[in-house]
């Protein structure tokens, strides 16, 4: 497989913190990987080491083949970072910001243009680009951060908390743009996150860290079957007493309990889903919604972090 | 590497002079600089003004100060306003942004002093007519390569400062307490020497060949600048402009 990272036991100390530890990752091209952690948990310093702008403690980064502190030149020229601050020059216009950039790309005049309106238009603020960047709502100011990220057509992208602070439609388009990328062009996208329902629609896989120690990483769908059982929400009425009593003593049953308005049972693999359902049915209950699920992300996400707390 | 240097001085250059919110207080300043030095001195002087030699050295410290607030802003208040981190993770050599930002700074206090040197010597001829005057050319390009390396000089002490200050409020300040030192105090404590210590060393002064204390002077800048140079060359890298 073609990676786009490889960390091997990548280690980063500030005296004595230990803000990366021994993190060993695999970010495969052409996907969105998404890094999940608390705050403080080493998301922004990974970020660094893998841009080179920090050098590691120890341990081994690779970045689109190649070493990010020998050249980081080569390596930081074919990537586009929004990291914690969308980085904009407030006192410069929405088209000044990306011309320097566009620049700093040495992208030729006539490229810088083109490719300056066809983003612009594309996230609806050419009409507004002559503005002063400080006039501008945080979520223009963000999809301008991503218009600067996309610029010079990346391979690899880094975006730290990019739809922070952007309302609901902003936020679902920006998603949107990325899923597209990612398919049409291929591109990379190493994003940092602590909005979980976005990194469970956006991310092929998903690291989770803290305290700098890598704690899984997998897909989504992996991390939310490996954190706990499947349940089945019942719901309906006459779920009675009597049909708790049933359900608990049958083999593929883990438990059963009344949620609210809901029976939730859960259950142990292989469960027979359907002779549950009639068993209450047989006694006396009516059912109008049956739900299988397994555990959200957010609660496959803050399982992992009980079972690593380290006190 | 050339091209980078020239992008960081567009891009400082653009944001002094050409922003909305601050080419007004940008282009003040500087024509209150040129208006100083270019029509006022010299019309307060007269013609004293092309041919007394000191006149104009004693002014060319004046980039100086402009150098000054120029290379603070640039680097601990672009660390304040969170733009810094996002140009280092940029392709640019931290020696093009370095050279850049010196650059930018110099290159603007010294274009100033040139700009106001020469309208000074156009008020002096045309407010005081005669036959022409220039400058003594030697004193001219004298004042002209002080000022270049006294600019380099603060925006190499700037860059450095910059580097352990998280805001240009707080550069500025602990430039000001350089300043303070290397400047100012001299001079206050020559204001309190008694009258005769003063005359003797007026006298000696008087007997001093001016050429030689200028190349002197000169050479002596230039190793200072050189040297700042390169510690700042080594100091201003992608960690420690991040990490503060």
């Amino acid at each position: 497989m073609n990676y786009a990272i490889q960390t091997h036991q990548l280690t980063r100390d500030f005296g004595s913190l230990r803000a990366v530890d021994r993190l060993t990752l695999e970010v495969p091209a052409g996907q969105i990987f998404g890094l999940l952690g608390p705050n403080g948990a080493g998301k922004t310093t990974t970020i660094r080491l893998l841009l080179g702008l920090l050098p590691p403690t120890s341990g081994q980064v690779r970045v689109l083949g190649m070493d990010p502190l020998q050249q980081g030149e080569a390596v930081r020229s074919r990537c586009g970072a929004l990291l914690e601050h969308s980085g904009l020059y407030e006192r410069l216009s929405a088209e000044d910001n990306l011309d320097l950039y566009a620049r700093i790309w040495r992208m030729d005049a006539a490229s810088r243009k083109k490719r300056i309106r066809e983003l612009l238009e594309g996230l609806g603020l050419w009409e507004r680009r002559k503005e002063t960047v400080a006039e501008w709502s945080r979520g223009m100011k963000q999809k301008l951060a991503i218009a600067r990220v996309l610029l010079h057509r990346p391979p690899l992208i880094f975006l730290d908390e990019p739809t922070a602070g952007l309302d609901v439609p902003t936020a679902a388009a920006l998603r949107e743009d990325l899923l597209r990328m990612t398919a049409q062009e291929g591109t990379t996208i190493f994003l940092t996150t602590h909005n979980l329902s976005e990194a469970e629609k956006l991310c092929a896989q998903v690291a989770v860290i803290r305290d700098g120690q890598l704690l899984a990483v997998g897909s989504p769908v992996e991390l939310r079957t490996r954190a706990g059982q499947p349940r089945l929400q019942v719901f309906g009425r006459g779920l009675n007493e009597r049909a708790l009593t049933v359900l608990q003593s049958q083999p593929g049953v883990g438990g059963v309990k009344f949620l609210n308005d809901h029976l939730e049972i859960a259950l142990k693999e292989p469960a027979e889903t359907a002779a549950l359902v009639k068993l209450l049915v047989e006694q006396g209950a009516e059912i109008e919604e049956v739900r299988k699920s397994t555990a959200s992300l957010e609660e496959a996400f803050l399982s992992l972090l009980e079972e690593n707390h380290v006190h | 590497m050339f091209t980078d240097i020239l992008t960081i001085i567009y891009k400082e250059w653009k944001e002094m002079f050409f922003a909305r919110s601050t080419a007004r207080s940008g282009l003040l300043g500087v024509a209150v600089i040129v208006a100083l030095l270019g029509i006022f001195m010299p019309f307060q002087n007269g013609r004293d003004w092309l041919t007394t030699p000191l006149l104009i050295l004693i002014w060319s410290w004046l980039p100086v100060f402009l150098t000054l607030g120029m290379v603070t802003d640039s680097i601990a208040g672009e660390r304040e306003r969170h733009t810094l981190e996002t140009l280092l993770a940029s392709r640019l050599p931290e020696q093009a942004i370095l050279f850049g930002k010196i650059g930018a700074a110099v290159f603007y206090a010294w274009g100033i002093m040139l700009v106001s040197l020469l309208l000074g010597a156009v008020t002096v001829n045309l407010a005081f007519p005669g036959s022409p005057a220039f400058y003594d050319p030697l004193v001219f390009a004298a004042v002209l390569v002080f000022s270049l390396l006294a600019s380099v000089l603060i925006a190499s002490i700037g860059v450095l400062v910059s580097l352990h200050s998280k805001t240009a409020r707080q550069a500025y300040q602990k430039m000001s307490v350089v300043f303070l030192v290397v400047w100012f105090i001299p001079m206050l404590v020559a204001q309190f020497l008694p009258e005769e210590i003063k005359a003797g060393l007026s006298a000696r002064l008087m007997t001093l060949d001016l050429n030689a204390v200028l190349t002197l002077g000169m050479l002596i800048l230039l190793a200072a600048d050189t040297v700042l140079v390169l510690v700042c060359l080594k100091r201003f890298q992608r960690p420690n402009l991040i990490l503060l």
